[in-house]
């Protein structure tokens, strides 16, 4: 389990990354690692560069306020997120979510944005970038493109990211309506066998469709074909998203 | 990258896991690999204070950071670190090979909660796999290490 | 006032090392080694039309590649370690297939390179032509034999054997109630959290091969390479060093690497390393617990079991190394501390093409206590009578021991409980686990288990204290955890008369101590444990009877006490074991130690040479320990437990464990086996399972999907000791190495059939298999 050979960059500025990923051909962007380094290490996956984001180090690491909502930038921490006052003040459903993502080891060094670009299907924050309706900032060497969350995920994992395209921020808007994340995993830490975001009346599952998709929280399961696999039927997923949206919305 | 304090070049491939080199290029073999894909914990160290796994970070990656490893955490023939102190006391460890990932998971509880609740220790350790003690003794071991580390 | 150390909770020897990262696991050890990878099939079965490694050979940083043509050993079929009169069938693999290979995960090629990277990277480019063949899984689908694992293993029964007590035909006949009953337990692994490794280096100066390997059993291992390279065993040293875990898959032997890196580190005059990585755990290393069982029960009113009919199938994998000590053990065990007075069983043990199976920590009992357990449930739910009440009718008594179940056991004699207190057991287990917590969708498990435990042949030791005053002792046996290095100091302390911290422990180094059989089968305790006690009572003998000799006392009125031999009664007239250690030499060295204080002791003139017949230099003893029979270990779990009824999440509320495994040496370590033991019992009932689909593939090899509990699954458990000491052994221990595994499928069963009211017949549980039983009864209570 050592990964195949592959070309290591690393980038010092955003404008070096884009570069880097303008010019190279099958390149990855490292950031927290926590999703692709196992993915190297099985040799699933076996990318021919690795651009390495970390080096720009605090430059991209904030989380502040913007637009009446909270920016994460691409390498703050998800451990970062987790502890920051400033989203538990203007976004708390984000840091009750944050919190249900793997283990403390693996958030204080995975990324928020990294886990909106890997776009797992049972991931919990592309559903709370959803649920929210937030959105994502693209930089490449061509500009900047703000991407909705709508527009974003576009089947497992796939994004609408190009490939020159660095993920540069994500923006969650202010929330302080009623919102609950629940989600139900094999242990504590687990990807989600089905998940759901509420926030208000909005409805975002997770885990039960190719990307993260809003529901009618009367009736969440309609028009869902999940997949399955040997911890859920598509049966038992529609079943949980039942119990979990009645859940969330009596919250 | 230094290494619990210590500075050396790296010089390895760039595919080289930081695990594999704080293990086979430094010879810090406390550092444990069980998975290899993050989930069992064992190769837990502390990067800039803060634990990761080092199963996840390539070797290089470690450049211009402070990497501390178990056998950095105590002086050598000096008094154990009070969570080494704690898993001895409270029998937290048998075979010994998930111990030191735990070792610096729980310094990195610690650090976040130094009176951490009982869910708050559950959380804390729920992150590495231990085959053998069954966890009762190293929850035991996580509240001695915070009354020792109170002293 | 003599300190007694047996019984006491004494902290671990062997944690500062372990804590402070200087533990040494076999792949710690480098020294210039080269790394290497094992080339495994894609496929369950498969015919193999060719193997071509010339790419492989010419990537740089490659060493060698070797086949099974490359092999002097390429033609030889790997040993069956136990073989059987029953096993008419046994086949193993050759250490790399040419021909055919028949388990996903089976070795091909095995490549040595400068690191395990390139090695990784030049197995990749071994091309091997797979000609694909119809895939055998599950026991049931071997059993059937539409297909065949090995062309001439007809039915793809490796074994069958059927035993008998009773008349059991007439039993079942004659009783007023009868049950049939169909139980099924999946295979699960053990996954130490340190895979296996090997590492080995040859010296041609001397002639000696050294290899470091991470097994339960470094004796046997060394006994088998000397054999096969032509060595004298001398000339070949074996050690398991710290090993990462055990719990059984490490006592197989031998698997393919243990024979590929010490024959490659011959050849290439290099040390040469394997590490196996996770992904390969999950298939090359062995695993166990799939079964199915047919029970036929027969009864009366009170619940007392008459006959028990039982005909199952044990899935033995693809190949048989390890004999059918697992069925056996399951066929003796089934009856577990119940009265069964007529009793039939019958196993097949099937080929399938899946990872060979061997010993898993509980080895064959989890699934017999399961199913005589599961069968009491029935009656009790049948007859309308509480659980309990069910087992207590049909427990053997205290006063029944000896008691002979009457079927055969693994050591070839029948299976004899030799003591035991099982109504204590089962009132202590009800007495603690308290009245039904609050709550809906609550239900009590519960499980009793007997294990019999400390199985021979034998272990040794050897012990000997030094002149400084120090005590070293060794065993064959390896330790995986297990606390050796403190348990055997408090027996060796106690019989010397020492401080337990000046006792120092070497085990599963062939270099101290050459011989011995194993780690496993919870049988360290009483057999190496009970060696030590032997060899250091030798030592104390002589030591008393040189003593005697320079106190002018009689050796009978002598004891070892406070690092000394002295007068009983007189406690200053006495000579420190220092010293006694310097005048059971008759050549003084110089230095030290006792040295100084012997000289203040003349020998009292004898006559005769100085050494006479029969005496031997030195105040070291080699004693070894073998038992007659198995030491019955016993216990009864039981918990309250509740079911999510809209999630099927499983929540454990209390989790009590009343178990008995005779005399307990340190209780601290005792309750780290036993809690260790329920946490592993709880992930195999719950949260673990090796998913193999149709095709023979592992569908869940990684710990991201095969489900290892953390912390967060783990509840507190609550455990109370009984001891009813063992007659078999002077120190009167029973094992507990296995004991906490075994009932806990049956108890979380148990629970979960009593919360849901659901019939829970199968093992392993999951949230997905509790929603699929509950749908289906609700729908076919709908339909009646």
């Amino acid at each position: 389990m050592k990964p195949a050979q592959f070309e290591y960059h690393y980038a010092l500025n955003v404008e070096r990354a884009c570069e880097l990923l303008a010019s190279l051909e099958d390149a990855k962007v490292l950031a927290g690692g926590q999703s692709l380094m196992p993915l190297l290490n099985f040799r699933l996956a076996r990318p021919a560069h690795l651009v390495d984001i970390n080096p720009m180090g605090h430059h991209v690491a904030r989380i502040y306020e913007r637009d009446g909502g909270v920016a994460v930038q691409a390498l703050a921490r998800q451990a970062e997120v987790e502890d920051s006052e400033l989203v538990a003040r203007v976004c708390p459903l984000l840091s009750a979510a944050v919190r249900l993502v793997a283990h403390r080891v693996i958030r204080n060094r995975g990324t928020v944005c990294g886990s909106l670009a890997h776009a797992d299907p049972a991931s919990e924050l592309p559903a709370v970038l959803l649920a929210l309706g937030g959105h994502v900032i693209a930089r490449s060497a061509r500009g900047d493109r703000q991407i909705e969350a709508g527009d974003f995920f576009r089947g497992v994992f796939e994004t609408a990211l190009a490939p020159d395209e660095l993920l540069l921020e994500a923006w969650f808007p202010a929330f302080s309506g009623k919102f609950a994340v629940l989600e139900e995993s094999r242990r504590h830490g687990d990807f989600a066998l089905a998940g759901v975001v509420r926030a208000d009346d909005r409805l975002a599952l997770f885990g039960v469709a190719p990307t993260p998709v809003l529901a009618d929280p009367e009736d969440p399961a309609r028009g869902l074909e999940p997949s399955g696999d040997l911890e859920a039927t598509p049966e038992f997923r529609l079943h949980l998203v039942g119990v979990l949206a009645r859940k969330a919305m009596s919250a | 990258m230094k290494v619990n304090k210590v500075f050396d070049e790296v010089t390895c491939e760039h595919r080289r896991l930081l695990s594999d080199y704080l293990r086979h290029d430094r010879g810090l073999t406390g550092t444990h690999v069980g998975c290899e894909h993050g989930v069992c914990g064992c190769c837990t160290v502390l990067f800039d204070g803060k634990p990761v796994r080092s199963c996840l970070i390539l070797a290089w990656q470690g450049v211009g950071h402070e990497i501390t490893t178990i056998e950095g955490i105590a002086p050598p023939g000096g008094p154990l670190h009070p969570v080494q102190q704690a898993f001895h006391e409270c029998h937290a460890l048998q075979c010994g090979f998930c111990t030191p990932g735990f070792v610096m998971a729980v310094i990195g509880l610690l650090k976040q909660y130094p009176n951490p609740t009982d869910e708050q220790i559950e959380e804390g350790i729920a992150g590495n796999l231990c085959r053998c003690t069954g966890y009762a003794s190293i929850r035991r071991a996580v509240r001695r290490a915070a009354e020792l580390s109170a002293k | 006032m003599t300190t007694r150390w047996f019984g006491e909770r004494v902290q671990r020897a062997e944690d500062d090392r372990l804590l402070r990262g200087k533990g040494r696991f076999t792949d710690d050890i480098d020294d210039g080694a080269l790394e290497s990878v094992l080339v495994r099939s894609p496929y369950a079965h498969a015919r193999i039309r060719s193997i071509d490694v010339s790419a492989a050979r010419n990537l740089d940083g490659v060493v060698a590649v070797y086949t099974a043509q490359d092999l002097p050993f390429g033609g030889t079929d790997l040993p069956i370690l136990i073989p059987h009169p029953n096993l008419t069938h046994g086949r193993t693999q050759k250490c790399l297939a040419s021909e055919r290979v028949r388990y996903a995960g089976e070795a091909v090629a095995f490549v040595v390179a400068e690191t395990r990277a390139i090695a990784e990277d030049a197995a990749e480019l071994v091309e091997v032509d797979y000609d694909q063949l119809p895939v055998v899984i599950t026991p049931e689908v071997a059993a059937r034999a539409e297909h065949l694992v090995h062309d001439d293993v007809p039915g793809n029964v490796a074994a069958e054997m059927t035993q008998e007590k009773g008349d059991v035909e007439a039993a079942l006949k004659a009783a007023p109630r009868r049950k049939h009953l169909r139980f099924r337990y999946e295979r699960g692994a053990a996954s130490p959290m340190e895979g296996r490794a090997v590492w080995s280096r040859w010296s041609s100066e001397e002639r000696k091969l050294t290899v470091y390997d991470s097994t339960q059993s470094p004796t046997s291992i060394r006994g088998g390479l000397a054999v096969l390279f032509g060595l004298p065993e001398s000339q070949v040293d074996v050690i398991a060093p710290d090993v990462g875990g055990g719990f059984g898959p490490k006592i197989m032997l031998f698997y393919p690497d243990e024979l590929l890196v010490p024959y490659a580190a011959m050849q290439l005059g290099r040390p040469v390393k394997w590490t196996e990585d996770r992904q390969e755990h999950f298939t090359a290393v062995n695993q166990e617990r799939g079964q199915v069982h047919e029970v036929e029960v027969g009864f009366d009113d009170e619940g007392r079991v008459l006959a028990l009919d039982d005909d199952f199938i044990h899935d033995g994998g693809a190949y048989t190394p390890y004999g059918i000590i697992l069925p056996i053990i399951t066929a003796g065990q089934l009856p577990g501390p119940y009265r069964v007075p007529n009793y039939r069983v019958r196993f097949r043990d099937v080929y399938t093409n899946a990872t060979p199976t061997s010993p898993y920590r509980g080895a064959g009992r989890p699934h017999a206590c399961f199913v005589m357990e599961r069968t009491l449930d029935a009656i009790a739910a049948e007859l309308g009578l509480d659980r309990a009440e069910v087992r207590r009718r049909n427990l053997i008594q205290p006063d029944e021991f000896p008691y002979d179940v009457g079927v055969g056991w693994q050591d070839g004699n029948t299976v004899i409980y030799d003591s035991g207190d099982y109504p204590k057991l089962l009132e202590t287990a009800i007495a603690t686990l308290g009245p039904k917590p609050a709550g809906d969708r609550v239900g009590m498990g519960l499980g009793m288990y007997v294990e019999g435990t400390g199985v021979g042949p034998y272990e040794g030791a050897h012990v000997q204290v030094l002149v400084s005053g120090k005590v070293v002792a060794a065993t064959g046996i390896p330790s995986q955890g297990q606390a050796h290095a403190t348990v055997w100091a408090q027996v060796v302390a106690d019989e010397l008369g020492v401080d337990v911290r000046d006792v120092e422990i070497t085990s599963g180094d062939t270099r101290r101590f050459p011989w011995g059989v194993g780690t496993f089968a919870s049988r360290g305790a009483v057999t190496a444990g009970n060696a030590m006690h032997v060899a250091a009572r030798m030592v104390a003998e002589k030591a008393k009877k040189i003593a005697a000799d320079h106190l002018e006392a009689d050796a009978a009125d002598l004891e070892l006490a406070g690092g000394a031999v002295r007068v009983k009664g007189s406690p200053q007239r006495g000579i420190p074991l220092a010293a006694v250690a310097v005048l059971s030499n008759p050549v003084r060295y110089a230095f030290g130690g006792g040295t100084e204080v012997a000289t203040q002791f003349t020998p009292k003139a004898r006559p005769g040479p100085p050494l006479a017949d029969g005496e031997e230099p030195g105040l070291e003893a080699t004693g070894y320990f073998s038992p007659a029979g198995s030491a019955w270990a016993s216990g009864c779990h039981a918990a309250w437990l509740r079911v999510d009824p809209t999630t099927f999440r499983l929540e454990i509320l209390k989790y009590v464990v009343v178990h008995d495994c005779g005399k307990v040496i340190n209780p601290l370590v005792v309750e780290g086996q036993i809690e260790g033991g329920v946490a592993q019992g709880i992930g195999g009932a719950f949260y673990e399972r090796l998913a193999y689909d149709p095709d023979g593939q592992l569908r869940n090899a990684s710990f991201m999907e095969f489900l290892m509990p953390y912390a967060t699954e783990i509840p507190r458990i609550e455990i109370e000791h009984i001891e009813t000491p063992s007659p078999l052994n002077p120190l009167g221990v029973k094992g507990v190495g296995e004991a906490g595994v075994i009932p806990v499928g049956a108890v979380i069963a148990s629970g979960i059939e009593d919360a849901l009211g659901i019939a829970i017949n199968e093992m392993p549980l999951s949230p997905l298999k509790l929603y699929e039983l509950s749908t289906s009864a609700s729908t076919s209570t709908s339909t009646r």
